[in-house]
């Protein structure tokens, strides 16, 4: 039976300057301009705050998590993990500087005692994350449409529906959406971005060898 | 072997290595490395920064109103420091004025950061270097109460409520998902407090956490959002509109009472909570009296807090700008940005390359050159360094100096120049604290002179927070509802090439970000971050950086428990996100301790 009057957060994490690891923002920049949802859905973009993130998750009672995350599949697989497990994946095996982050969010809201009762968590293994100021790989790229899939069936799962559309501007569904200013949208985003001649792309040799790079 | 430093230091490199690799609790990757003597003190101390940021590459092209958006995303922390620094560049670039009203509400969002940031980093991020989280299961709740109430007048303070909070904490612990406490060195001898004062702490550790939330609603009034504010190339991007039936968003009495409300309830937390606390564990540590470094030597600050809209002279700032060097308290030297033989940044031990890596460069000459070679005495290989070699490069952070002197920045370095300078707002608190807690001046050049200085920032800010809200309001209610100047908005009105500095006190120290806009579009942008500063690896001419300064020295009660590493390299609140150019290598191991 759907609950009535659940809290829905809807959080994308990760960085945009750095490729893949803005899929969680962008899923959630492209469900904002593609979807209609209730007043009690919160969309955010956590970039990659920690305890500030801790109140948004106490405030949930469903939380969808989307994120780059390394499961050790193929780059570009997209996966779902609910519940219990997904502290467990996000802490597992860090790959950006916000993951141990999460997971801290995650203990400090339960210690608080305040969990959500219901977890999602849509990964996908990143193709490449040491091109700063690039944007999402293609393979990353194809996997937003599947990701908003997999949200909106396990949100209708709570009677929660968000069909295609926009919502209006204003009114209280302002508050409820927090997205990354025009300046970082993707399309922007991407074609501002300086030529490789002219902008080095790549870090620490060490991380290169690391994501078998070099 | 022992070197002599130029700043006054003596490294030996002889004793037992230690490889602390990453450093946590920290935003970003920091590596140290020490050498202890025979009696486990430390004679040598190595900070490497071990990521690379580009943040100057990405912004190459870009529209320069539109930077603060991207160098807000820099960092998980400081988010609106940036942004501010940023778009204060872009004016000071363009000769653009802003009202006074944008004025205040950026005193504002700067001051609800300093509140905001020294409290989470004092509780989450740099207290359990303090507390024993553990030993806090063994406090009787009621001498717990009893301690309490001794020290503050909160309320919130009965036996019962400290019984509630051992029973979550035992809970918790035993469901065996630590969080937060994993990886703490409980039981460390280094660990001083009785069991009371560290269930008080874990009280106020979760207090602290609950209530952060109240603070940062500041930011969501005038930001429009949080956590990434909004702001504007000349002024703020808020409508002002008193009688609340304007603009969907604009700034009503409401929002203004919100706010005022807020600053009350964070003043009585800072100042009935915070302090005791802080006051009460520094009582159980005043022999600690390590991890002063460069405090008591070389400090600086750039000034913050702008009393008046456009006025950029030292006088005007409310934190003081200027920089102390060779210890000398009675001379405050004037700090210029846009000087080239003042501010320079070395590469001789970082991780880039420059023509001649003798010379420093400043930041609007600035280049931003990877070169990433080992020195003959690695130990281990390219992509997997047992051992650095710091006689080479040795850390993706930059070496700033000014004038050629190491200067630690942050909290500390900007209570000692109010100190030196006698502002009474700074030296007042400064010698309260000292001598409630029985201590000489010379205490106050430690890690707990910095933690403290913190503290009495933290108090501070939220302080002069009522003051420019009640500035804004007033002026509000005075008729001025102006909050930006878009008379150089269009990049027709532009010069054909333009360069400008901004400059913020981030809650962690110094930050300047300097750029240059060519045909309306960023050709050079360069920050110079606190974490550069405090974290900046030996110069051409061999002058150890802060942290380095500040490890050294200390002894270390269990060598493969660098507790006393983590306190020093906790207080300066290190920022790596942004000081350093990465991603780690991915972190399997959450924290190496290595001993060699």
């Amino acid at each position: 039976m759907p609950k009535p009057n659940l809290n829905v957060l809807i959080l994308g994490i990760g960085n945009v300057l750095w490729a893949d690891e803005g899929f969680g923002v962008r899923v959630v920049e492209a469900l904002a301009a593609g979807y209609r949802f209730g007043p009690r859905v919160r969309l955010l973009d956590g970039g990659t705050q920690g305890i500030y993130l801790v109140d948004q998750v106490r405030w949930a009672d469903v939380l969808v998590v989307f994120d780059a995350v390394d499961y050790g599949l193929p780059p570009g697989t997209l996966k779902r993990v609910e519940g219990a497990e997904v502290p467990k994946f996000m802490g597992a095996k860090k790959m950006s500087l916000h993951q141990t982050g999460f997971q801290e969010v995650l203990a400090l809201a339960d210690l608080l005692g305040e969990f959500p009762e219901h977890l999602l968590l849509i990964g996908v293994q990143p193709v490449e994350l040491d091109d700063f100021g690039g944007s999402l790989r293609p393979e990353v790229k194809a996997c937003i449409a599947p990701a908003i899939t997999l949200a909106r069936d396990y949100l209708a799962g709570f009677g929660v529906h968000c069909p295609p559309g926009s919502d209006p501007d204003g009114g209280g569904h302002a508050q409820l959406r927090d997205l990354p200013d025009p300046a970082l949208a993707l399309d922007v985003y991407e074609s501002g971005r300086p030529s490789a001649a002219s902008a080095y792309r790549h870090g620490d040799p060490r991380v290169l060898a690391a994501a078998g790079a070099c | 072997m022992s070197i002599q430093t130029p700043n006054g230091f003596t490294l030996d490199t002889s004793g037992t290595r230690i490889v602390v690799d990453p450093v946590t609790r920290i935003e970003g990757h920091l590596r140290c490395e020490v050498n202890l003597d025979e009696h486990n003190v430390i004679r040598n101390a190595v900070s490497s920064g071990t990521m690379w940021r580009a943040l100057e590459v990405i912004l190459k092209g870009r529209d320069p109103r539109d930077a603060w958006a991207f160098t807000e995303r820099i960092c998980g922390v400081c988010t609106g420091t940036h942004a501010l620094t940023s778009v204060r560049a872009v004016e000071d670039a363009l000769g653009i004025q802003i009202p006074e009203n944008a004025n205040s509400i950026r005193n504002i969002m700067q001051l609800t950061l300093q509140s905001h940031d020294h409290l989470v980093h004092f509780y989450h991020l740099h207290a359990l270097d303090w507390v024993d989280v553990v030993s806090a299961l063994n406090a009787d709740p009621k001498a717990t109460s009893t301690l309490a109430q001794s020290i503050s007048a909160w309320p919130q303070s009965s036996p019962g409520w400290f019984r509630d909070v051992q029973n979550r904490l035992k809970r918790f612990v035993e469901s065996g998902q630590l969080g937060p406490f994993m990886n703490g060195y409980w039981g460390n001898p280094a660990y001083k407090l009785p069991p009371e004062a560290n269930l008080m702490a874990v009280a106020h550790y979760l207090e602290a956490l609950d209530f952060q939330r109240e603070i940062v609603k500041i930011h969501t009034v005038y930001g429009g959002k949080n956590p990434h504010p909004n702001w504007l190339v000349g002024g703020v991007p808020c409508a002002i509109n008193v009688d609340g039936t304007g603009a969907v968003g604009a700034i009503n009495m409401e929002r203004l009472n919100l706010v005022s409300s807020i600053i009350d309830r964070t003043i009585d937390f800072i100042d009935q909570v915070y302090i005791p606390d802080l006051l009460a564990i520094a009582s159980f540590y005043k022999d600690w009296t390590f991890g002063g470094g460069l405090s008591s030597r070389s400090v600086m600050s750039y000034g913050d807090i702008p009393e008046r809209a456009n006025d950029d002279s030292a006088a005007n700032q409310l934190l003081p700008r200027g920089a102390i060097i060779n210890g000398n308290l009675n001379e405050v030297h004037e700090v210029n940005l846009r000087d080239p033989e003042q501010i320079q940044e070395f590469v001789a031990h970082s991780w880039y390359s420059y023509k001649d890596e003798n010379k420093g460069l400043h930041p609007w000459d600035g280049v931003t050159e990877p070169n990433f070679v080992l020195g003959p005495n690695t130990k281990g290989t390219r992509t997997n360094i047992q051992e650095i070699d710091e006689g080479a490069k040795y850390s993706w952070i930059k070496a700033p100096r000014w004038r050629g002197h190491a200067m630690e920045v942050g909290p500390l370095a900007r209570w000692v120049i109010g100190y030196a300078q006698g502002t009474p707002e700074f030296k007042e608190p400064v010698e309260k604290v000292l001598t409630d807690l029985n201590l000489p001046v010379e205490a106050l050049f430690s890690t707990l002179g910095r933690t403290a200085a913190r503290g009495l920032e933290a108090s501070w800010a939220v302080h002069k927070l009522r003051y420019f809200q009640d500035k804004l309001v007033a002026n509000i209610k005075a008729g001025d509802s102006a909050t930006a100047n878009i008379t150089k908005w269009d990049p027709d009105t532009w010069p054909r090439e333009a360069r400008g500095v901004g400059t913020t006190e981030a809650p962690r120290g110094a930050l300047g970000h300097w750029i240059v806009i060519e045909n309306g579009r960023i050709e050079n942008y360069q920050a110079v971050v606190p974490t550069t500063w405090n974290g900046s690896p030996r110069d051409p001419a061999g002058n150890i950086g802060a942290f380095e300064a500040a490890l050294m020295n200390t002894p270390v009660a269990v060598a493969d428990q660098p507790l006393e590493i983590l306190r020093t390299l906790h207080s300066f609140d290190p920022c790596l996100a942004c000081s350093t150019h990465v991603m780690s290598p991915d972190g399997q191991e959450l924290t190496r301790v290595k001993v060699r």
